[in-house]
């Protein structure tokens, strides 16, 4: 039994999670919403598991780290955070059709993280650093508040839609308000977070780099995501915003955080993260 | 008398402006949106790197843009810089005209409660006790004292209002982040200013005082010598880099004063400039061993050489010089790393150029001369890329990114909280009204104040 086994029972695991709170939700029915849940608790177990034997791995590879320096592990992280913070939702607002919107993404990344190499890498010069394990964590852990917020947006705007009350499928939802009150509370989550991770990161590049802030195409749409969710913060909490236009910003600045891990690896850069410049 | 009024009308206008949240969120999404030019199109990059990307029309059309808008360093841009600094005139004037009013909350001696407020909110918890109000306020007082900072009771007609408060310091939250970010930029400000950004490529056993300075051709001179006594480089097995290690010394006055090797993530820092490995490349190596194989007596000689100075080749070959080392040579259109370029004049004929790739060691077979050469061994030398860097912002910098984590958790997270628990006795009953307000997430404190209740109405019979 190793991590990759382990991990990849669990994106099944979370598929099917997935799959039984979407039927719930459609259906209106309670038993496939209970088993989601109980599916989204082993999926979470295997989560667990893999990532620790991930870590004692690397160990017994002589190249022990934290597992949070690839690609492939940041994705079973982020599939870890998205259903902790999931399942303490689910307990506070005792409702499941909101696990429909939010279990596909933590299936989405594993089943991304299957498709790219799982080998287990020594760490280059650059990410040697205590702050590796800070930073990846708490940039992680807001992500995944801002993903349940995108996820809770879709259903605030899904909900807007149906406004004689008709739709079957919106009835289980939890209210408008409550919608939108909890895309405001995850995005305060993930603004906090995505702060410390923007600090952590700035910290480590003055250690590594000798500057704390490069412009750096990474560094600058992480920044670009810190605007877009400012912007929201002070539109909702000086203004008054709500409802539909926050929803859009919150989908908009989720646009932004997968840009700043997947879209800026596409842009032209004359710098690039970890590489010596030689 | 009019003109008096007319500058002070211009001033509350420019005010007025400048208190807008309108703005903020126009600046805010501004910023965001031109930040985005800067990672498409890379940023301080020569001007061959540009035209070799994008081809001559492009290129020309981007540098008459850049002329105006700076896009090729767009981040020191003037317009950039306007927009940062309206940001933080929008911050400090918006801060500024609201902590009137947060100051007259924040600071009163007796916190005001009015009971009406409290009966009008829409939200609030009723039922009632088979007690009589005196009781009631003996067992609820201590319970509430307890996780509430401030709280009193007053006596009404037929029975008591409890009042209570927490965490009012709180509504400065929002101040202290706006007070983080103009110390952030302050900070970057006095590093721009006070500080520098320079890089230096020490040879080892050799030293450096003199640095360049980065996006300039300017050089600074440094109060101390930087020595690099060894570099080393380790790999993986799967050669992916390990470690770069640079063993460096300090001479101050001649003198060694501090020794350390410097690896990523560990610099040395030394009386406020702060050195970090950065890079490395090779060198020529001083001393090369080479090879000579007679092609027809087949014997083999091995001599020492050094760059420039001319070999006798046993056998009365000819003479052999190394004119220059480069560290990824040419060889038809191919880059073959390492090599020794030569030139090899025989006895007869003309001078030949030779090259002597350190990878490829059989090379020069291929040249099908009377003498083969070969290198048999040299002494690896290698330079160290230093980034050496001065910014006295930095604690500035730093101080507002704690103050950054602690307001943004205080301004989302905590908040005034405002109790009042009106009892109301008729004969031997009372009525229980339980409210509460607090100025930030209010469902949160509904739910509170619906735990409160249930708690108090099961506390007695």
């Amino acid at each position: 039994m190793n991590s990759s086994i382990i991990l990849s029972v669990t994106t099944f695991v979370y598929g099917l999670a997935a799959f039984l709170y979407i039927v719930s939700w459609i259906f209106r029915k309670e038993a496939p919403g209970k088993a989601a849940f109980w599916a989204a608790v082993l999926g979470l177990t295997g989560n667990t598991a893999g990532i620790i034997l991930r870590w004692i791995e690397s160990y017994q590879m002589d190249i022990g780290h934290a597992p949070l320096s690839n690609l492939y592990e940041s994705m079973v992280f982020f599939s870890w955070t998205v259903l902790i913070i999931y399942l303490l939702v689910e307990r506070k607002y005792k409702n499941r059709t909101i696990g429909a919107f939010v279990t596909p993404l933590a299936f989405f990344a594993m089943a991304y993280a299957s498709l790219i190499s799982d080998r287990i890498q020594p760490l280059v010069p650059v990410l040697k650093s205590n702050w590796l394990i800070a930073h990846v964590i708490v940039c992680f852990i807001g992500y995944a508040a801002f993903a349940i917020a995108f996820g809770t947006s879709g259903m605030y705007l899904i909900k807007r839609k149906d406004t004689e009350g008709k739709s079957l499928l919106v009835k289980k939802f939890p209210t408008a308000n409550t919608l939108d009150e909890l895309t405001y509370q995850m995005i305060m989550l993930g603004f906090l977070f995505l702060s410390i991770g923007i600090i952590t990161g700035s910290v480590w590049a003055n250690s590594a780099w000798g500057r704390y802030w490069g412009w750096d195409p990474k560094e600058t749409w992480s920044l670009i995501t810190w605007f877009i969710y400012a912007t929201l913060l002070h539109a909702k909490m000086m203004r008054g915003w709500h409802g539909k236009r926050i929803a859009y910003l919150s989908i908009a600045g989720f646009a932004a955080v997968l840009f700043t891990y997947f879209g800026v690896n596409l842009l032209p850069g004359l710098h690039s993260y970890g590489a010596m410049g030689q | 008398m009019t003109k008096k009024a007319n500058s002070s009308d211009t001033i509350s206008r420019v005010w007025k402006f400048f208190t807008s949240v309108k703005l903020t969120v126009v600046l805010l999404l501004s910023l965001a949106l031109t930040s985005i030019i800067g990672t498409v199109i890379p940023q301080s990059g020569t001007a061959s790197e540009y035209f070799h990307k994008y081809g001559e029309l492009r290129y020309k059309i981007l540098s008459f843009i850049d002329s105006i808008f700076d896009i090729f360093d767009m981040y020191h841009s003037w317009w950039f810089r306007i927009l940062l600094l309206l940001l933080t005139i929008n911050i400090i004037i918006c801060s500024i005209d609201r902590m009137k009013a947060t100051w007259k909350i924040l600071f009163v001696k007796i916190p005001p409660f009015n009971v009406s407020r409290f009966r009008r909110l829409e939200y609030k918890k009723e039922f009632s006790e088979s007690s009589m109000p005196d009781e009631l306020e003996q067992v609820y007082k201590p319970i509430i004292s307890r996780s509430y900072g401030y709280s009193r009771v007053e006596q009404t007609d037929n029975g008591f209002c409890l009042f209570a408060e927490k965490w009012r310091w709180t509504r400065i939250g929002v101040y202290i982040v706006h007070l983080s970010i103009i110390l952030m930029l302050l900070g970057s400000l006095i590093g721009s200013i006070f500080g520098f950004e320079g890089f230096v490529n020490i040879p080892e056993g050799e030293s450096a005082k003199k640095i360049n300075l980065r996006d300039t051709t300017q050089m600074h001179l440094l109060d101390f010598e930087i020595k690099c006594e060894d570099f080393s480089v380790s790999f993986y097995d799967s050669g992916t880099p390990k470690e770069y290690r640079s063993s460096v010394v300090i001479i101050e006055n001649g003198k060694p004063v501090v020794k350390k090797d410097i690896i990523m993530n560990d610099p040395l820092r030394y009386k406020g400039i702060n050195i970090f490995q950065q890079s490395y490349g090779t060198l020529a190596p001083e001393e090369v061993t080479l090879t000579f194989t007679n092609k027809e007596t087949g014997m083999e000689y091995k001599k020492k050489a050094v760059i420039n100075k001319p070999v006798d080749i046993p056998e009365g070959l000819g003479t052999f010089i190394i004119k220059d080392y480069s560290s990824s040579a040419g060889f038809k259109g191919h880059n073959i790393g390492e090599a020794f370029i030569g030139i090899l004049t025989p006895k007869t004929g003309d001078p030949v150029n030779i090259l002597l790739p350190l990878r490829f060691p059989s090379f020069d077979k291929m040249r099908k001369g009377d003498v083969i050469i070969a290198v048999a061994s040299y002494d690896q030398r290698y330079y160290t890329g230093l980034q050496v860097t001065k910014d006295p912002g930095v604690w500035v910098v730093y101080s507002g990114f704690i103050l950054m984590i602690i307001g943004c958790f205080v301004t989302f997270f905590m908040s005034h909280q405002r109790l009042c628990i009106e009892v109301t006795g008729k004969g031997s009953q009372s009525t229980v009204m339980v409210a509460g307000t607090s100025n930030k997430n209010k469902m949160g404190m509904q739910r509170k104040i619906e735990a409160l209740a249930e708690k108090l109405d099961k506390l007695l019979p």
